[in-house]
């Protein structure tokens, strides 16, 4: 790729960061050039960010209706899926999608919430409810 | 202590390596450390999978440039991970305060400084902590254009995250940088070694087989539901260039540490011919992403037939690189 060829198209999912890429200059010499982005890197970023954000209104919608525990919500809302969830709490799947149902939730001991909100990075208050303004 | 000179690098364990290394008086481009420490590759692992789409890589395991650099330069590098937050945010505090510029593994999720778009679960990110204020650290994070501050926490939750590839607190320094290095003689033995495991890698998920592999499992997408199909196209593309790569999959760094190797054997036309065909095969990584995109974005059906061949003649082209290089060593 050229210099001149490096895209420039200042995507969105960037924030304002720029990111260097390897391409020949005039003399032919490689070496990095700032990008503002690439449309084919904002297509699928959009499009997993997309499917993340799918999965996190299904959830919420499951935890108004009163089918799914919180937890259920959260696990989503941090960006991850049961397989990630079990890897970095340790749990079992089972035991999580257990925790998943609003009455063993509600009898879920303190340690094993706080295990969850370690993970999620949130208080113990917190991951009772959702969150207010998804209320 | 010296002033250190934050530089914007393509990729971050690569670039937090030729950095520090510089820092330390040793220069040494992010070309030049990707190529050393063997750092091309591909694989394509059905059976792991991440956020539901199986892993797909260009690159070689996380900490492997690290330990390849220790190894093929013989540089004395102290690697620590920890038992416990506490020690590993403590034995930081005392780097620093010792004036050492320290290289740390983290989640990419919880770092606070990239936008909100690029926070997914990655724990092998690797940037430099270059000094402590206060409760912030100030962080050089080769893939950005400069110097940032992250908080005390979100640097901690960073360095403990868990699950795959749990960094455990990992940091590293070098201790000594040996006088003389003989970069010929590294660059040879590299560049035959990657030539052999490129062409002839035993397992069919890496290497050009890990190629040709991926190939077929794209038509296989065929009988499968349209969402899943473009998930899993894009997330091809994603490990391909949204996550710092230098663009193509690294493709065009290795030319560009191809055309810098050409230069120290005196203008060796084996690699700058090797360096050119990277850099088309580079090219062609590009088309290819840009046809996965077009068909994710399109209502039509997507010719998986199209999107496969191009791959399987990539690896055909890429093949020709590592046979042009293996003349050379």
């Amino acid at each position: 790729m050229d210099v001149n060829n490096v895209p420039q198209d200042n995507i969105s999912t960037y924030g304002k960061a720029k990111k260097a890429i390897y391409a020949k200059d005039i003399n032919g010499k490689l070496q990095t050039t700032c990008s503002t982005g690439w449309n084919v890197e904002e297509t699928v970023t959009t499009q997993a960010l997309q499917e993340l954000d799918e999965q996190m209104q299904k959830a919420l919608e499951e935890v108004k209706s009163g089918t799914k525990s919180p937890l259920y919500y959260y696990m989503y809302e941090k960006r991850m899926d049961l397989l990630l969830l079990s890897q970095v709490t340790g749990f079992f799947k089972w035991r999580i999608k257990r925790d998943f149902n609003p009455e063993v939730f509600a009898k879920m001991k303190t340690s094993r919430l706080l295990a969850y909100c370690d993970v999620f990075g949130i208080e113990l208050d917190e991951i009772k409810r959702l969150p207010i303004e998804r209320v | 202590m010296k002033e250190f000179k934050h530089s914007h690098h393509a990729h971050c364990e690569s670039g937090v390596m030729s950095s520090m290394l510089s820092h330390h008086g040793f220069k040494i481009s992010e070309p030049m450390v990707f190529g050393l420490s063997n750092a091309l590759n591909f694989a394509y692992i059905p059976f792991v999978k991440i956020g539901g789409m199986p892993l797909v890589a260009y690159r070689s395991l996380p900490k492997s440039i690290i330990k390849n650099i220790k190894k093929n330069l013989k540089i004395d590098i102290k690697m620590e991970t920890f038992s416990s937050q506490e020690k590993g945010e403590n034995r930081l505090d005392q780097l620093l305060n010792e004036g050492e510029i320290v290289g740390v593994q983290g989640s990419i999720y919880w770092l606070d400084y990239f936008p909100d778009e690029l926070r997914f679960h990655f724990n092998a990110h690797n940037f430099l902590v270059i000094g402590k204020e206060k409760d912030e650290y100030l962080i050089s994070d080769p893939v950005l254009e400069n110097v940032v501050k992250c908080s005390r926490k979100s640097l901690r939750k960073s360095r403990f995250a868990k699950g795959m590839m749990a960094p455990k607190g990992f940091l590293y320094y070098p201790v000594s940088i040996p006088q003389n290095i003989d970069l010929k003689v590294i660059i040879r033995k590299n560049i035959k070694k990657l030539s052999r495991t490129m062409l002839k890698t035993p397992v069919p998920i890496a290497g050009l087989r890990g190629i040709r592999y991926l190939a077929r499992s794209i038509l296989k997408l065929r009988s499968r539901d349209k969402k899943y199909a473009k998930l899993f196209l894009g997330n091809i593309v994603r490990m391909q260039e949204e996550i710092g790569t230098g663009g193509a999959g690294f493709r065009f760094m290795y030319a560009s540490f191809l055309q810098e190797a050409s230069e120290l054997f005196e203008d060796n036309k084996i690699l700058n011919e090797a360096s050119q065909m990277m850099l088309e095969v580079g090219d062609e990584y590009r088309e290819f992403a840009l046809v996965i995109a077009k068909s994710i974005k399109s209502k039509k059906e997507i010719d998986f037939e199209k999107i496969s061949n191009m791959l399987t003649q990539i690896a055909n082209n890429e093949a020709k690189v590592y046979k042009k290089l293996l003349e050379f060593s």
